[in-house]
Parts: structure tokens; C-alpha cells; sequence
């Protein structure tokens, strides 16, 4: 698709054949995952986790069609339905334990993929377009694990949905009748059960659509690779299929280790014990705090605790959803010509303190909202804003980078030595004197 | 693609019978993952199997004191109709009339029903052809040529003892598990 010396699909049986002049569908997958689609061939294991993320969704799809044959969308009967499936429906608890550990270890593997992109780059030209559909399905997969998570109706179910729309009650004039529309009601109630349930059935076919675009984007340039220097000839590239299919498969296979060992040793390990306690609109739990991969937008949310113009609601509110936001724009804040950060020394130091500052905004999200998590949480959020506003638009400026390698084979066959030569910051011609 | 060229290179040659490690590496790992996908499989397929809260209903008690003789009841076990008939001792003869090998499912009465409680006939009252409830049960519904039940969806009728004696069915009306708790009480299932 993207290279000229792309393979071409000739199929062999005559049947293929057949099937494919009539419909393409087996060059389609050819040359998007098969031998068809020709990769850069110094991908490293940070390259694994787009395919892993994929495996989620299916294992998400699979598990969530198979819950929803026996949960039941009612408020009276929500909870009891979901003891249910973890009581009587034959191997309902596995089937339960894999989705919700299931959507952690989406989370898990989708921010290994971002910070992937981060670090090598991958958002710069000419990939914005992957980068941004990339975002689009991040913040539908929230959208999606929010609604979910409300749906066993447990107290945090309920607490959940009632917190995280009230953010929407933040928005001057308009924000209570939003809130008010999310839900169906003033509190959250049958109403917003059901419709919940209903876009959380809905939600990740329309990530698998946007996964289609991402990928369909993708491929358009081709897949970056850890020096980020262009792909240049068919050196530097390998088919898909096998290196890559074998490469992701076995980084599947560490996956899925990892996941098992949380569906069968510590399947609540994630999880808030208090989520099995039903739903009780008379009381909050003591301490409400979102699952884990919320934790990082938490606490930025909750480190606005003074009125400045604005009342300091809104200001958390703002700031959770710019955190997000604003990364739709990293292709024109961070202008640097070099995209990965292993020849960009002094980005390197500031985007390994920016994954440490989102540890630190992780920690500190679910810890309860008092002193000094509040201090830290306003630290690491001026930080975070700090690194894509400030820094890296200073960076590409003064940033002097190191040497690029004159091309991916290069940079695989002859080692760093080679590449000592002076910087050419364009990339475009030889840095080799 | 020199380096791929110079992996092969540095692997051994290619053994007897032309297999290579990789091959086995390959077929290794390609199979493992067909069976853990298989493996996978079962779950996936087993949840729709009737659940522990709808097997632990399967067995109800059910008293019989208040049915005379030629009437009978319908009752439901398992989501499905039963009927408990008290046959008169002209409707056990008439059954026992048959000569069992000119019927298409041959059972005699005394095989349909327990021992010291011939008249208590107890079968599901569900078609044995496409599953529909026969008439006959209630007073006043038709029950046949045969005299015992009339299913009105495709016209099998059924005999005193329940057995298909003409119509497209082509199995008795099942007799369920039961057993006798009391002599006015039988617990189903």
C-alpha cells in the first residue's frame, strides 16, 4: 500500500482467486497485515502494543456481547443480575472477571501505545491524522469504560455516574440542564441505566470503526520506527507477515500472561470493594476515587480548589478536558524537525519527568483529596500543562539534536559508530560526511 | 534484507526429512495458540447452558388429594406444562386393552406409571412433534378418538395411557422423573 516494492497480492489457489476478483477482501488483509504491507525492520517491542490494544477491543467485544445475554438493565435487578453471572451463569465469573480486568489491561497497553508515540514522535508529520483518530477512540474508550463501570449498580456504579456528570454542572448557565439530560432525571436513576447500557453496547463497535480509520491512516505513510528517519528502500523495510506477525504475537503471548494472572490470582485487585455494596442514593461511600486509569485526570480535576475569575469547579473541569484536548494539538506545539527521542537529548530528560509527573498525577488521583496530595496534584498538573505549552515549543527551537542515522539499515547494520557525524537537523539529506 | 539473509545463514542447515527448527518453532506456537483459542472457546459456549439458579428449580412437589378419578390437573415444572391424570378403571383398561406392538412408541400402562399407583398417570404436556400443549387436561377440551389428548396445532392424538396413537407426532408424552412422597404427594424431577 505505501511502498512501491510492496509485494503483491497473487493469490495461489484458484479459488482465492476467484473469491478475490470478485472481492478483494483477501488483498485487503494482505496487504494491510500479511506480506503485503512492508514494515520498518528496526521496530522495537514499544511497537507490540498497537496489535495488543486491537486484542483488547476484541476481548472486550467478545466478553461484554456474552455478559449482556444475562445482565439485566433494570435498577431494582442490575446488581442482583450481575451476582448472578458471578454465581450461576456457568463460567459467568470468569466471563465477568476477564471484562473488567479486561479493560484494565486496555488501558494498560492503549497508554503504552501513547507514550510510545510521545517519546518516538509518531505524532509529527506526516502521521497528525493517526494521532488524532488515535485520540478520538482514547476518548471514546473513557466514554465507554465510564458507562460500563456504572452499570452493575454497585455504589460506585452509582457514585460514578453521579460525580462524573456533575462535571458537566460546571458549565455556566447551561451546566445543570445538561446534567440533567445526561442522566434523565435529576440523579442517576433507571433512566440513565438504560441508556447507559445501550451506548456502552454501541460505543466500541464505533471505536473498532475509528480503529479502522487509525489504521487505514496509518498506512498511507507507513509505520514510523525507533529512529524515526524516513524509510528510504526496500532495505529498510520487512513484510509484515512473519516478522512482525511473529514479533506481536509473542508480545500477545506475554499479554495475555500478564492478563490471566489478574482474571485468575487477583481479580478484584483493580476493582473497589464498595462497588459491592448496591446502590444507595442516600449515602456516599468514604472515599470515591474512579478506577486506575482515571487516576492521572482525577487529580488534575481536583487541584483547583480556589475561585481565580472562574470558579475553581469549572477550572478542574477545564483543565481535565484540556489535558486531553491538548494533545490534539502536539504536531504544531512541538515543531521539532527530528521525531524520535533517542536523538533529542534534552526532550528525553523532560518527557521521562512528564511520565513520572502522570505517575505522580496517577498516585496521587487515588488517594483520598486532602494535604499533601492536593499540593503534589497542583505541581504535577502545572507541569503537565507546562511540558506541551512551554517546553516543547521552546525545545524545537533551541534543542540541539543528535545525529540521525543516514537510513534505518544503517542505523541496524552499523551500529551507533557510524552515525557519530554532524547533526543535520532537516534529516532530509546524508548526515555521513 | 541482509540480516535476514545472515540469520539463516548462521542456523543450522536444514536437518533430515528437510525440517528445520523454525518449522518446529512454528508449528509449536501456531498450535499452542489453536488450542488456547479452542480452550477459550468452552466458556464462551457454556454460558448459554441453563444456569444454577434455573437447574436448582427443577424439582417441585406437587399434591394430588383434590383430583378425583377422570379428571386431571396442569401444572408447570421446568417451564413446561405437566399433567396429572387420575384414570378411571375403564380408561386403565381401555389402555391396557392395546396390543403394544401395533403402537409407533410400544409402551404398556404399567411402564408409564408406578407400581401401587397405576391410575396416577404424570407426563409433560408437551407434543412430543413440534412441542405445542395438547388439549384434553381441563374439562371440556376435546381429548381425541383415543380419549386422552388432543394436540389441536398438527392433530396428533394421544391414547389413555398418553401414547401417539395417530397423528404426525412420533414419540409418547414423556413421562418425567418422578416419585411418590406421600400417597398424596409426588415430587417431580
Amino acid at each position: 500500500m505505501s511502498f512501491p516494492w510492496a509485494e503483491e497480492y497473487k493469490p495461489k489457489h484458484p479459488l482465492m482467486r476467484w473469491f478475490d476478483d470478485r472481492l478483494p477482501l483477501p488483498r485487503l488483509v494482505y496487504n494491510s497485515v500479511g506480506g503485503g504491507y512492508p514494515v520498518p525492520r528496526n521496530l522495537n517491542y514499544a511497537w507490540n502494543f498497537g496489535v495488543l490494544a486491537g486484542m483488547a477491543l476484541t476481548l472486550q467485544i467478545v466478553t461484554g456481547i456474552v455478559l449482556a445475554m444475562h445482565y439485566n438493565s433494570n435498577a431494582d435487578t442490575a446488581f442482583n443480575s450481575v451476582e448472578h453471572i458471578m454465581r450461576d451463569v456457568n463460567q459467568g465469573w470468569f466471563l465477568r472477571y476477564a471484562h473488567s480486568n479486561g479493560a484494565s489491561f486496555f488501558f494498560l497497553v492503549t497508554y503504552i501505545h501513547i507514550f510510545r508515540g510521545l517519546y518516538y514522535g509518531s505524532y509529527k508529520a506526516p502521521r497528525e491524522m493517526v494521532w488524532m483518530l488515535g485520540l478520538v477512540i482514547f476518548l471514546l474508550m473513557m466514554a465507554t469504560a465510564f458507562m460500563g463501570y456504572v452499570l452493575p449498580w454497585g455504589q460506585m456504579s452509582f457514585w460514578a455516574a453521579k460525580v462524573i456528570t456533575g462535571l458537566f454542572s460546571a458549565i455556566p448557565l447551561v451546566g445543570d440542564p445538561i446534567q440533567h439530560w445526561l442522566l434523565g432525571g435529576f440523579a442517576p436513576d433507571q433512566p440513565t441505566l438504560t441508556r447507559f447500557f445501550s451506548l456502552h453496547y454501541l460505543l466500541p463497535f464505533v471505536i473498532a470503526g475509528v480503529i479502522i480509520l487509525h489504521i487505514w491512516a496509518l498506512h498511507i505513510p507507513g509505520s514510523g520506527n525507533p529512529t524515526g528517519v524516513d524509510v528510504k528502500s526496500p532495505q529498510d523495510t520487512v513484510p509484515f507477515h512473519p516478522y512482525y506477525t511473529a514479533k506481536d504475537g509473542f508480545g500477545a503471548g506475554l499479554g495475555l500472561i500478564l492478563l490471566t494472572i489478574l482474571i485468575f490470582y487477583l481479580p478484584n485487585y483493580l476493582g473497589h470493594p464498595v462497588n459491592y455494596v448496591a446502590a444507595n442514593p442516600l449515602s456516599t461511600p468514604a472515599h470515591i476515587v474512579p478506577e486506575w486509569y482515571f487516576w492521572p485526570f482525577y487529580a488534575i480535576l481536583r487541584a483547583f480548589t480556589s475561585d481565580f475569575i472562574l470558579p475553581a469547579k469549572l477550572w478542574g473541569v477545564l483543565a481535565m478536558f484540556s489535558s486531553i484536548l491538548l494533545l490534539f494539538f502536539l504536531p504544531w506545539l512541538d515543531k521539532s524537525p527530528v521525531r524520535s527521542g533517542s536523538y533529542r537529548p534534552t526532550f528525553r530528560i523532560f518527557f521521562w519527568i512528564w511520565i513520572f509527573d502522570v505517575l505522580v498525577l496517577g498516585w496521587c488521583g487515588g488517594k483520598p483529596a486532602e494535604e499533601p496530595f492536593v499540593m503534589i496534584s497542583e505541581l504535577a498538573t502545572a507541569y503537565y500543562f507546562a511540558f506541551f505549552l512551554i517546553i516543547l515549543p521552546i525545545l524545537s527551537i533551541v534543542e540541539r539534536t543528535k545525529p540521525l542515522p543516514n537510513s534505518i539499515s544503517e542505523s541496524v547494520l552499523h551500529g551507533e559508530a557510524a552515525e557519530a557525524a554532524p547533526a543535520d537537523l532537516t534529516g532530509a539529506t546524508p548526515a555521513q560526511a | 534484507m541482509a540480516a535476514v539473509e545472515t540469520t539463516e545463514g548462521a542456523a543450522p542447515a536444514v536437518e533430515e526429512g528437510g525440517v528445520r527448527r523454525r518449522d518446529f518453532i512454528n508449528i509449536a506456537a501456531v498450535s499452542f495458540a489453536g488450542v488456547g483459542g479452542l480452550v477459550l472457546l468452552y466458556p464462551l459456549v457454556n454460558q448459554m447452558n441453563a444456569s444454577a439458579d434455573i437447574l436448582a428449580l427443577a424439582q417441585i412437589d406437587v399434591d394430588i388429594s383434590a383430583i378425583h378419578p377422570g379428571q386431571a390437573i396442569k401444572t408447570i415444572w421446568r417451564k413446561q406444562p405437566i399433567f396429572i391424570r387420575n384414570l378411571t378403571p375403564a380408561e386403565q383398561a381401555q389402555a391396557n386393552a392395546v396390543d403394544v406392538s401395533t403402537l409407533r412408541d410400544p409402551q404398556t400402562l404399567a411402564e408409564r406409571t408406578k407400581e401401587g399407583h397405576r391410575n396416577w398417570l404424570i407426563t409433560l404436556g408437551v407434543c412430543t412433534h413440534l412441542g405445542c400443549v395438547p388439549l384434553g387436561a381441563a374439562q371440556g377440551e376435546p381429548r381425541g378418538e383415543y380419549g386422552g389428548y388432543f394436540c389441536p396445532c398438527h392433530g396428533s392424538q394421544y391414547d389413555t395411557a398418553a401414547r401417539i396413537r395417530k397423528g404426525p407426532a412420533p414419540r409418547n408424552l414423556e413421562v418425567p422423573e418422578y416419585a411418590f412422597t406421600s400417597p398424596t404427594q409426588v415430587r417431580i424431577g
